[in-house]
This record gives structure tokens, sequence and C-alpha cells, in this order.
């Protein structure tokens, strides 16, 4: 080839590539057994895998009691997980002390929930608007008279006795409802102009967001009827909720002030050329863009109230973990050795599928923008 | 939908209200007014609340005898002790179950982020298994279970589960043999002194013979070889010795020996394996935010996989890590207020629990509460303003 | 694309002191091959570079252009065929991937400087950690390439203060630091803006000058004109014409080069 002037008379066809760079052996070639460092780790991996998942399997299906046993298999040596014991109390877990024959009104909400819920996450799907204010304003207003009853002859029932997991999401869904607004409002307020607009909202998002939540739920529940005209009494739910809503707000408004800060000053200045107010130029332009910029963000925060939720047993709610506590310390009937493993790992399972789900569909959320911004 | 109209009707009738400054003037009077009667209003209605209580209000119960008793402390602690005491006994079982659980977390969340960068597929899918597993199940959910599910239902004490170095598990905790040093071990103490100013010595003077000589010295083993080395020889020399009182199982309960009880065992626990969760993505992001084209410049230029790591990727991931990594500390120490929720005695649970309960002082005690956090979180951004301005990438 | 030649190197250059003179092989690449997991990227590549010699590669987007010159200092692992540089053959050994890589400097399309040092630290820190040399003597060795590139005033500033151009310089300075045999070039000057093209061709032409042997992935064909020695045409993977500048430009052979370079040059 040192022959200056050369011309390729035959092209080469692409073949494929020597065993070595694909097919099964080459992967692990390449992700198992690439350096001898990397074959002790993998050595090490499957003795771990060896020693972790034939007990765990054991536990949670060879030796476990299905959801039709009873206690005295559960009270077995050897016998795994206590499934008997969940599908006994699944009632309980699900409403607390709520009425039974009253649970098709928890049922409704549940299933309006779904319902709502579902076109909005899916991005295609047409009047988000519309759905948004359906689901973040009607929705919550709906199943609380729904639940707590009183109208429309449906019979009365005290926050006290709703319970479990229809707690949890309802917290979580009128917190989110209630803490993305003012979160909005507080995030505006501090990218404020006004001295003094601008230091209140400081102040209040930097001293909720020094102190853990169960102070500030100790706050709610001590000092909030302290605060009230006397003789007022405060609902322990709408404790739980205040106190939970305020603290996701400043989060909230840290995310979404993330989101104004990286809009471009020329959208700004775009917006208030065009003669639009403050407020005009925040709905129409800014606003829809900064959210749409930190939809990640907003959905962690998300994730973080919903795990937060399981603190409102302070107030004394009886939340979906409180509610497997209650039953784990006092269901006699149940005693065994794994029954309170079995009603925490049970409540851990609800937690993850929420949480996981929220947190994969961020991530499918930002894929989406990612190459939306690419093109 | 209806606020945004304001403006335009205002603006019509006087241009006077449509000066944007004197407009903002208004309204911040507005806010202001309305911010001030709101807290008069909390103010009047908590004052007649406690009137009618005949409750007063007053810091000066921090200076009468608290009369509960307090599991664990690490200060001395009696029935007789002080309120104020028993501030301080939370405040630093809080600090105690922070670094510990920071020192961990760390540990463990480096590993683990850095696991999940690996391209062994079993060690990089256990380590995300493990994150996702950890980071989206709550806390406190976690903490009840290594606390009632696992730690209490060990067994009795009398049937202690004995593990080596005669280190026992039982539904009372973890019983490790407690070390007892004598007089002479002073001298240990100091040799170790000496030996870390050796070593930062050193690595000064191995800095500064490479800079003169191109020469390198191996640092990183003859610092251990240092540190290890001088501390045994003191120890051998000065005769310091150390004996440890072993826990001995009696009928009912250990005698001698240290007790690490359940509910520090299960906080601690908990706090690590959740944190390193979050320091693990952290650590992933971190190094992951280190360009690509880094490490072929500093192949390309012929540096070795570890000085290519030590002089070009680390710094740059630090940078990065660092920031995040102190919110989680912060986050870890506020987490710990979780104890409270298990029986730990930390300052959420003798404070703004026992002892709010006590005197009823619910104002004052939360307040104190809230203060030591604020003080926590001033402190930390203080310190991470300073950093960040330290180590900020000089842009155009 | 409007031709970028003459006009940006307008400089031209005595020629007479740049025919090779030296016979040995600087680079040899034999029968290779290699794949990115199944797609078939560079195929049955022969290129033989003696010592002093300059090489432009041009091709079409995707042809494997970067993907060759990577392989040379070993960025990139090739499956079959040989590449043996300076006399060391590249294989998995790390030792003589250390020893290819000490002798030959790479030049990246995006610079890849070290953000957080200093333009004076980005050109010590392999002389001091690679080569042990002193650090004053580094220093100095440093300066004097960042006087060759007409930067020494940069030298305490970061890179991220310096100009793309100015940049792409100190790129240079910190692989000509090291001392070099040969240079690879990865699109040194695409990634900027026309007039700062020139700073940087100018320090490459007078690298060539001085007999450097280069191997650059360009498309300033007016550089390819003055400096080559050999211009290699790829596509899909594969050597399909190589030539000396001239003879390349005004009477190419094979038909994709005729399609190449009537896009690139009209
Ligand atoms: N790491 C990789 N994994 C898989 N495919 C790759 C990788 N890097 C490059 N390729 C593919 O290999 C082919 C050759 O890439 P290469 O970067 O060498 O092209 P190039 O000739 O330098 O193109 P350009 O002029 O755009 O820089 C391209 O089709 C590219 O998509
Ligand atoms: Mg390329």
């Amino acid at each position: 080839m040192t022959d200056i002037g050369y011309v390729r008379s035959d092209i080469v066809d692409a073949r494929p590539a020597p065993n070595r760079t694909s097919g099964p052996v080459a992967w692990m070639r390449t992700n198992l057994f690439s350096t001898p460092f990397d074959t002790v780790l993998t050595v090490l991996g499957i003795l771990f895998l060896l020693w972790v998942v034939p007990p765990l399997y054991g536990f949670f299906f060879g030796n476990a009691v299905g959801p039709n046993g009873t206690v005295e298999e559960c009270r077995m040596i050897n016998a795994g997980a206590c499934w008997a014991y969940i599908s006994s109390e699944m009632e309980f877990f699900i409403y607390g002390f709520y009425d039974i024959p009253e649970q098709w009104r928890p049922n409704i909400v549940f299933a309006l929930g779904a319902l709502l819920l579902t076109p909005l996450l899916i991005p295609r799907m047409p009047f988000k608007r519309t759905n948004i204010v359906l689901f973040l304003v009607i929705y919550p207003i709906l199943s609380y008279f729904l639940l707590a009853g009183g109208v429309f002859g449906l019979k009365v029932i005290p926050t006290e006795k709703w319970g479990g997991l229809l707690v949890t999401l309802i917290i979580s869904v009128i917190g989110i409802t209630l803490s993305f607004p003012l979160g909005i409002i507080l995030a505006l307020g501090r990218q404020s102009q006004m001295p003094i607009i601008k230091t209140v909202c400081v102040g209040f998002i930097e001293l909720i967001r020094a102190v853990p939540l169960i102070t500030i739920l100790f706050m709610a529940s001590i000092m909030l009827p302290l605060f009230m005209p006397q003789g007022t009494t405060v609902d322990k739910f709408l404790r739980a909720l205040v106190g939970v809503t305020l603290f996701t707000s400043a989060y909230m408004a840290e995310v979404v002030r993330g989101g104004l800060q990286a809009i471009p000053r020329g959208q700004y200045e775009a917006a208030e050329s065009l003669g639009m107010g403050y407020w005009q130029r925040m709905w129409f332009i800014i606003l829809p863009q900064a959210l749409k910029h930190v939809i990640p963000g907003i959905v962690n925060s998300f994730i973080a109230l919903f795990k937060d939720t399981s603190l409102v047993y302070i107030v004394g709610m009886k939340d979906l973990l409180e509610a497997v506590k209650t039953k784990n310390d006092s269901a006699l009937e149940w005693q065994s050795a794994n029954t309170a493993t079995t009603g925490y790992l049970f409540a851990a399972m609800v937690f993850w599928v929420f949480c996981f789900g929220m947190s994969r569909y961020s991530i499918y959320m930002e894929n989406r923008l990612n190459t939306g911004y690419k093109r | 939908m209806t606020t945004f109209d304001t403006g335009q009707k205002i603006a019509p009738r006087a241009s006077f209200f449509n000066d944007p400054v004197i407009r903002g003037i208004i309204y911040q009077i507005v806010v202001a007014t309305l911010l001030i009667g709101f807290i008069l209003w909390i103010i009047g209605n908590t004052a007649a609340n406690l009137a009618a209580q005949n409750k007063t209000t007053g810091f000066d119960f921090l200076w009468r005898t608290a009369g509960f008793d307090i599991s664990f402390s690490l200060l001395p602690w009696t029935r007789a002790s002080y309120y104020w005491e028993a501030f301080l006994v939370g405040l630093l079982n809080t600090l105690l179950v922070a670094v510990i659980g920071i020192f961990f977390a760390t540990i463990l969340g480096f590993t683990i982020g850095i696991a999940r960068l690996s391209s062994n597929f079993i060690i990089s899918s256990l380590a995300t298994i493990y994150v996702e597993l950890i980071r989206n199940i709550p806390l406190l959910l976690q903490l009840f279970f290594w606390y009632f599910a696992v730690l209490k239902a060990m067994p009795a004490v009398r049937d202690a589960i004995q593990l080596p170095f005669d280190t026992f598990i039982s539904q009372r905790g973890i019983m490790v043999p407690k070390p007892l040093p004598d007089e002479q071990f002073v001298f240990v103490w100091i040799g170790l002194a000496l030996a870390i100013v050796t070593v930062i010595a050193l690595r000064y003077w191995a800095k500064k013979r490479l800079e003169a000589t191109g020469k390198r010295f191996p640092v990183f083993l003859t610092s251990i070889v240092i540190l290890l080395g001088l501390t045994s020889l003191v120890y051998v020399i000065s005769g310091a010795s150390v004996s440890f009182e072993l826990p001995v199982l009696e009928r009912f309960n250990f005698r001698g020996g240290l007790q690490l009880p359940p509910e520090f065992v299960a906080l601690a626990f908990g706090l690590t394996i959740y944190t390193a969760s979050f320091i693990a993505e952290t650590v992933r992001a971190g190094i992951l935010a280190v360009n690509k084209g880094q490490t072929e410049a500093a192949q390309s230029l012929g540096l070795k996989e570890n000085d290519r790591l030590r002089l070009v990727i680390v710094p740059q991931a630090m940078r990065v890590i660092v920031p995040p990594l102190t919110s989680q500390y912060l986050n870890l120490t506020k987490n710990s207020s979780l104890g409270a929720a298990i029986g730990y005695p930390e300052l959420v649970n003798v404070f703004a629990g026992t002892s709010l309960n006590q005197t009823g002082r619910a104002i004052e005690c939360i307040a104190i509460t809230m203060a030591v956090y604020l003080i926590f979180s001033l402190l930390t951004s203080a310190i991470m303003n300073w950093y960040n301005g330290r180590v900020r990438l000089v842009e155009r | 694309m409007s031709q970028p030649s003459e006009t940006t190197v307008e400089r031209s250059i005595n020629t007479s002191h740049m025919q090779i003179s030296q016979t040995d092989v600087a680079i040899d690449v034999i029968n290779m091959h290699k794949w990115y997991g199944d797609f078939h990227v560079l195929r049955d590549i022969n290129l033989r570079v003696m010592s002093g010699e300059r090489i432009v590669i041009a091709g079409p987007s995707g042809s494997g252009k970067s993907t060759l010159i990577r392989c040379v200092n070993r960025l990139e692992e090739h499956q079959e065929g040989q590449i043996i540089v300076n006399g060391t053959e590249l294989t998995a050994d790390l030792k003589r991937i250390d020893d290819v890589r000490r002798e030959v400097g790479m030049v990246f399309q995006h610079f890849n400087l070290f953000p957080h040092l200093t333009i004076l630290q980005n050109l010590t820190l392999a002389p001091i950690w690679v080569r042990g040399t002193p650090k004053a003597e580094a220093e100095a060795t440093a300066m004097h390439y960042l006087e060759r590139v007409k930067i020494p005033e940069q030298a305490h500033k970061f890179p991220g203060q310096l100009s793309g151009g100015q940049q792409q310089r100190v790129a240079i300075a910190r692989s000509l630091c090291m001392q070099p045999k040969i240079m690879l070039f990865d699109e040194p000057t695409s990634a900027l803006d026309p007039e700062m093209v020139k700073e940087v061709l100018e320090v490459m032409i007078s690298l060539a000058e001085e007999g450097m042997t280069m191997i650059c992935v360009t498309h300033e064909m007016g550089f390819a004109r003055q400096v080559a020695n050999r211009v290699i045409f790829m596509d899909q993977g594969q050597i399909i014409e190589q030539n000396e500048p001239e003879a390349f430009f005004s009477n190419p052979q094979h038909e994709r080069t005729k399609l190449f370079l009537s896009q690139i040059l009209h």
C-alpha cells in the first residue's frame, strides 16, 4: 500500500462479526468475564444470589401460607410468609374502620380516580386542561362529599373511621392537588421583584425545607388547635392534610423555581413586548414551558409526598402503614412468627408499586421531552 | 383564571395604578397587611386558648427537673436532670445516629453508585435492584420492619444468638465487648496523632519531590504502613493494653459489655440503607456527568487508569457529587427524627415529645426543636456556598 | 459547503524540505477489521504511514474516519488484522498500549481540555505524571509550546475562559508537550467558527513544516492540498481511493470519490 495512487476495485461487503463481538458467548465475555477481576465479581455475585434467592423464594412462595391458609399453618415451624393474614385483614388495610355496608363509596372514589388519571397520564389523549381541572379540582371535592357523607342522604362517616390505603391515597391526591398550585405561587413569589413578598416566600420555603416533616406534623397536631379561635376543633384529617400540603409545597416551589430559571430571558421579554400583564405572561407563556421542563422533578415531589403520608400516624390518622402496624400488634388470632414481617412486606409492596410506577412514568416523560427538544 | 384581568380593568381608569412601581407597593402593602393581620389573629387566638387552659409561657421550664427516664443517653442522666439537659441528650443522640448513619451511608452509597456503572452485568443489576427497591419504600416502613419485624423478633435475652467476638443479638439489641483502655493507652492516641502528622508531611514531601525531580513515591502504601506501624509500635513500647469487658449472659440479662439498644441499631441501620440508595444515585449521576471525552483525552496522553481517575475524573465528578451529597446528609439528619416512631430518644422524641407533653409548653418546645434543624440547614448551606464558590469551574 | 481552500490558509508552504526524508514505517495497519457489535464499521483497512508523512483522511459522515484513527492509539479495539505503531503491535497488553499512547498525540474535535485545571496544568499534567518530568522543566516546555501556538498569556486561565480556537491550540500544545512522534487530528477545526479555523490550521501547518508525522481527519481541502503527502478517501468503512493531493483532487478515479468531491468542492 505504499504506492501512492490506489483505487479500490472490489467493495468489501459487511460480514457478521467474528464470534468475539456478538452472540451469547461474546456477551458473557464482555459483561461477565472481561478481566480476572470481573470474573471474581461474577463469581461473588452468583454466590450471593445462590445465598439469598432460595431462602427468599422459600419465604415468599415455597413455604408461604397461601391466601386461603389458616393461622395454624402460619404457626408451623419453617413456615414462610403468612399471606392468609393479609387476605383476611385486607378489608381493614384498604378501608380502615370505614362502615362495611358503605364501602361502595370508597370503591367509587378509587374507580373514578383511575378513570380520570389514566387519560391524564397518556400524552396523546385530548382535553388535557379539562381533564386536569376534573382531576385536581372536581374530583377531590366530589370524593370528599362521597366519603364523608351528610349530603344526598348519604350516611355521615367521620374521618376518624377512614383508614388504610384509602387514607394514604386520599391524602396523597389532595396533598398533590393543593401543594401544586401553592408551590407555583411560592415559586413566583420567590422570583418576584417586590421585597416583602419575596422575603415572605423565601422565609417560608427555607424554613419548611429545613425542618423534618415530623416536626411540622407535631405542629399541625398540637399547635393548630391553639391557633384557631377558642372552641373550634380541627379535624385530624385536616391537620394531616395541612401539614403534608405545606411541607410538599415548599419542595414543589423549589422544583418550579428550577423550571422558571431555565426559561430564557427572551421569553419574558417577548411576552412583555406583546403587552401582556403579569398574570397573563405567567399563565400563557412562562408557566406552561417551565412546568413542562420540570415534570420529572414534580413527579419526584409527588413520590416523596406519597411516601411521607406514612407519617400521618403522628396526628392520629390510620394510613396504610399504621393500619398494618395496628393489626400486627393487635390481631392476636393471627399471631405467629412471621405475621408482622408479612404485614410490613405487604405494605412495602403496595408503596413500592405506586412509587416505582410514578418514577418510571417520570423517566418516560423525561425521554419524551428530551426528544421533543432535539427536534 | 380571572385574576389576571385586574391589571387591565384598572388601567383605563387611572394611569396612577398603571405605574408598576406603585402597583408593586400596593400589592406589597396588601400582602403585608394580610400577613400581619393573620399573625395577630393567631397570636390572639393562642393567647386566648392558653389563658382558657390556664397555661403559662416562657422558657423557665428549661431549668426545672424533668423527672422522666431516657433509655439511651451519652450524658449522665437521672430523673433529677433538668429539661435543658434533656434537650442536650436528645441533640447528642440525634447527632450520634446522624454521624454514624452518614459514615456508613457514604461508604455503602459510593460502593453501590460505582457498582451501578460496572460493566459486570450481575454487579450492576444487583446495584440497580437495591436502589430501585429501597428508595421506593417509605423510610418509616423500613424502620418499622427492622425494628418490629427483625430486631424485636429476635430471641429473648436468655436465648440470645451468640456471634463471633463475644457479640450477642437478642430482643434487647446487640451486646458487644466494651473496650477498657488502661492509662498507658494515652500514648497510643498520641502515637496515632503523630502518625497522621507524619503522613501529611510525607504527602507534602512526595509532592514537592515529584515536582522537583519527577520521581514518584508510593504515598498510599507508605501512609498505611506508617499509620499501622507507628501506632502499633507505640502500643508495644508503652506497654499500653486494652482489656475488653465481655458481655456475660446471666439469668435474665447481660452483665458487662456495651449495649447497643435495638432502637439505635434499627434507626442507624435503616437510615444507612435508605440514604445509601440516594447517595448511590448522586454518585452515579456525578460520574456520568464527566464527559467521555475527558477519559479519552487522558488516555491519549498516556495517563494510566489510576492517574486518570485520580487526576481527571474524580476531581470533576466530586464537584457534581458534593452539593447533592451534602443535602443527602442533611436529609439523613432530618430523617433521624423518625427515630421517635420506634422509641429512639433523639431530639424530637425527647424534646418535642416527652418534654412537651410533660410541660405543656408546646410552642417553646417545637420552636426550639425547629430552630435546631434550621441551624443545621443554615450551617450546611453556608459551607456549601463556600465550597461551590471555591470549586466552581471558571467560564467565560 | 463552500470551498475552504487557500482563502483560509493563505500562506504557501515551501514544500521542498517537506519531502519524506526517512524511510522507517511509523504506522502500519494490515488487513484490519473492526465491528461495533454486529456493525462492520472498518473493513479490510491497509495503510502504511512513513515517518514524516502527512496523511489527510476524507470521506462522508459515518464512513469510519474517526474510528480508524482512534484505533491507532487504541481508544477503540480492533478485532481482526494488525496495527503496528512505531514497531509496537497493539494488542490487549496494557504495557504496549501505554507505550504507543506515549508516542502518539491526539487532538479532538471538541478539544477535551480538562476544565478543572488551568491551561498550564493541562499542559504539564501528562509530562509530570507519565514522563516523570520535574515540574519546572515541564512548565518551561509548556510555556515554549504555548508560545508556539501564540497564547502564552493565557497560561493561568481556565479552559472555560478561552475561545474555541484558543482551546484547540491549547489542546495541540498539550499533545506536543509529550513530544510525540505521531500526531492524530480528528476534525480539529470543525467545531470552530471560520475565523478561528485559520489560527488552528496555521499551527498544524507549522507542525507539518517541522516534519511531524500526522494523520488528519479533516474537511479542509485547502489544507489537504498544501500539506498532505497523501489524501485518503473512505466510504462505508473502507479505503476507497488514495493519491497525492494534486492527482486526488484533479483526477479522482472512483465514482464515490467523484461524487464526494463534487459535493464538497462545489
Ligand atoms: N461507540 C459506537 N457504537 C456503535 N456504533 C458506533 C460507535 N461509534 C461510532 N459508531 C458508528 O460507526 C460509524 C462510523 O463512525 P465514525 O465516528 O468513525 O464516523 P466518521 O467518519 O468519523 O463520521 P463523522 O464525519 O460524522 O465524524 C458510524 O455509522 C457510527 O454510527
Ligand atoms: Mg468523526
